[in-house]
């Protein structure tokens, strides 16, 4: 069956959302997801949904899900690449994407995720260095 | 008004959902839609096949192409012979902070579109019925 | 009114080919400036098929209401008559006049078949003339609406030309804004603002309302809507050129800009802008 690849920035994971989603695949998505970020203690993920041309409640809860499921691990999602269509058909439904930061494409998601990141392990007066 | 051309598509399998949107999409860019009108119904059809499959059990969607004079539109109608909705009122005005139940596809997509019909029966099925002019 | 329109189905059914053969002269000899636009052939053609679908619907029809389903042939033969004469340019009387010279030569033929009852004759002059008028004013609303959907169609054109997304800086958009703001411009507007966004990787617009006069609650809430899809993308908005009468329209109207970041001048936005994208600004050496 196919699967979403999951690839390896550094420290964050990149899932690259580019076929229609049915449950099977959501499923195996948050599953492999899961196991990566706690494998590689990935500090964040980056959902990249450019090819989406459009997202619907069903894709809203599972970017909601992924978010949960990482924060869990101790990982910020950064949902990059949504189309102006796109998001404003999403403000029509009144579909917001809580918990879930956004930017405009990866690079600018990898910035924000660094200091989120700074932020996070700041609080935690973990000692390490800033990237 | 007249019905230039229709369709009926099934909606078994989640596969189905996805051939739907397709279907859509081609209909709405034949239609002249544009690209945010088409995003709108193809986000508002999704919704209402999803909920035509995981709550109706399974269901049915017909594609009417319309002409209102010089108005061109896009009508589908959704029907399944599920559970039914046993408060309808209830089932538009559900917050969307729940994140899933019938709420959220339903009043989301009635904003998508331009007419909205709903008709439910308890332990006979749901119909919903979206419409997007030009 | 009376249906004494009875007799007017008889005449026209009886008479056709002499009605036609007078009402075709009748219009080349009312419009001599136009004579050689139409080609004598069309005429003959669009007279004679406007007298048919005429005879088929005053047979059938009520006489009263030509918006009925039987009057739908002439009415669509009507607008696509009107349609095409104002392609050819032909003023809406000039159009009109298609109808209107019929009413000659239908008089006279009635009054060759009613001479013997003045009555009768008067009730069928008065029934024929306004049909006839109600006919002529349909060609005439025809016109008026496909002359505005030109005039909208050119505002369509008009408003994705008239509303540039400037960049300001690199990463930095801004949208000033000029007159008022009708919803449909507002979206267009906005639409464009998302798509610049995305092409040029900004991450910070500046909407900038000096120049609106008014705002109105459509208005302020796809002001609203735009910079929600705004930051469900990545980017987000400030609002600036806010004056004192726009502010208490948005308060009396009970909008809630939220956490949208408002100045009062574009300069005070682009400030905070710069900022935002970690950069200052510093004199290298005194001005002049």
């Amino acid at each position: 069956m196919e699967r979403i690849p999951i690839l390896r920035m550094g420290e964050f994971l990149l899932v690259t959302i580019q076929v229609d989603m049915h449950d099977r695949l959501v499923t195996a998505l948050q599953e492999d997801l899961t196991s990566q970020i706690a494998a590689s203690s990935a500090h964040g993920v980056l959902i990249d949904i450019s090819s989406l041309d459009m997202v619907d409640s069903f894709i809203g809860r599972m970017i909601g899900t992924i978010a949960g499921m990482s924060r869990v691990l101790d990982a910020e999602t950064v949902v990059v690449g949504m189309r102006p269509a796109v998001a404003i058909t999403l403000v029509e439904l009144g579909l917001s994407l809580p918990g879930v930061r956004t930017a405009l494409d990866v690079e600018k998601g990898m910035v924000l995720l660094r200091a989120a990141t700074r932020r996070r392990l700041g609080e935690a007066g973990d000692g390490r260095d800033e990237k | 008004m007249v019905v230039m051309k229709n369709d009926t598509m099934e909606i078994r399998a989640s596969d189905h959902v996805v051939l739907v949107r397709q279907a859509v999409r081609k209909w709405a860019i034949d239609l002249g839609f544009s690209l945010v009108d088409q995003t709108k119904m193809i986000t508002a059809a999704s919704e209402l096949a999803r909920n035509a499959l995981d709550y109706g059990g399974g269901g049915t969607v017909r594609l009417e192409a319309l002409e209102n004079g010089h108005r061109r539109g896009l009508r589908l109608t959704f029907e399944d012979q599920g559970p039914g909705i046993p408060d309808i009122d209830k089932a538009l005005t559900d917050g969307y902070t729940t994140g899933k139940g019938l709420g959220m596809g339903l009043s989301g997509s009635k904003r998508l579109v331009n007419e909205f019909e709903i008709a439910s029966r308890v332990g006979e099925g749901t119909r919903v019925t979206i419409t997007r002019w030009k | 009114m009376s249906n004494n329109g009875k007799g007017l189905p008889e005449v026209l059914a009886n008479h056709e080919a002499d009605l036609l053969a007078d009402w075709i002269k009748e219009q080349a000899a009312g419009a001599p400036r136009r004579a050689g636009t139409i080609r004598e052939t069309e005429l003959r053609d669009q007279s004679k098929e406007f007298l048919s679908l005429l005879k088929a619907a005053v047979k059938d029809g009520s006489l009263d209401d030509i918006k009925g389903a039987q009057w739908s042939g002439v009415r669509g033969m009507l607008t696509d008559l009107s349609r095409s004469r104002g392609v050819q340019g032909f003023s809406p009387s000039e159009t009109a006049s298609f109808v209107f010279s019929l009413k000659k030569p239908l008089f006279d033929r009635l009054r060759r078949e009613f001479s013997k009852d003045a009555d009768a004759l008067a009730e069928l002059t008065w029934t024929a003339t306004q049909l006839l008028d109600n006919l002529g004013l349909y060609t005439t609303e025809v016109y008026q609406k496909s002359r505005e959907e030109v005039i909208a169609r050119q505002q369509q054109e008009m408003l994705e030309l008239s509303t540039p997304v400037v960049k300001l800086w690199e990463g930095i958009l801004a949208l000033p804004m000029i007159g008022t703001l009708d919803s449909a411009r507002t979206q267009v507007v906005m639409e464009s603002l998302l798509q610049r966004i995305v092409e040029t990787g900004s991450s910070i617009a500046i909407i900038d309302i000096t120049g609106v006069p008014t705002v109105d609650t459509l208005t302020a809430q796809h002001l609203l809507k735009t910079v929600t899809a705004a930051r469900l993308m990545g980017a987000e908005c400030i609002i600036s050129g806010i004056r004192p009468q726009i502010a208490q329209t948005i308060v009396h109207l009970g909008v809630d800009l939220g956490d949208i970041t408002t100045k009062a001048s574009l300069a005070d936005a682009f400030a905070i802008a710069l900022e935002r994208t970690g950069r200052a600004v510093r004199r290298v050496r005194a001005g002049s």
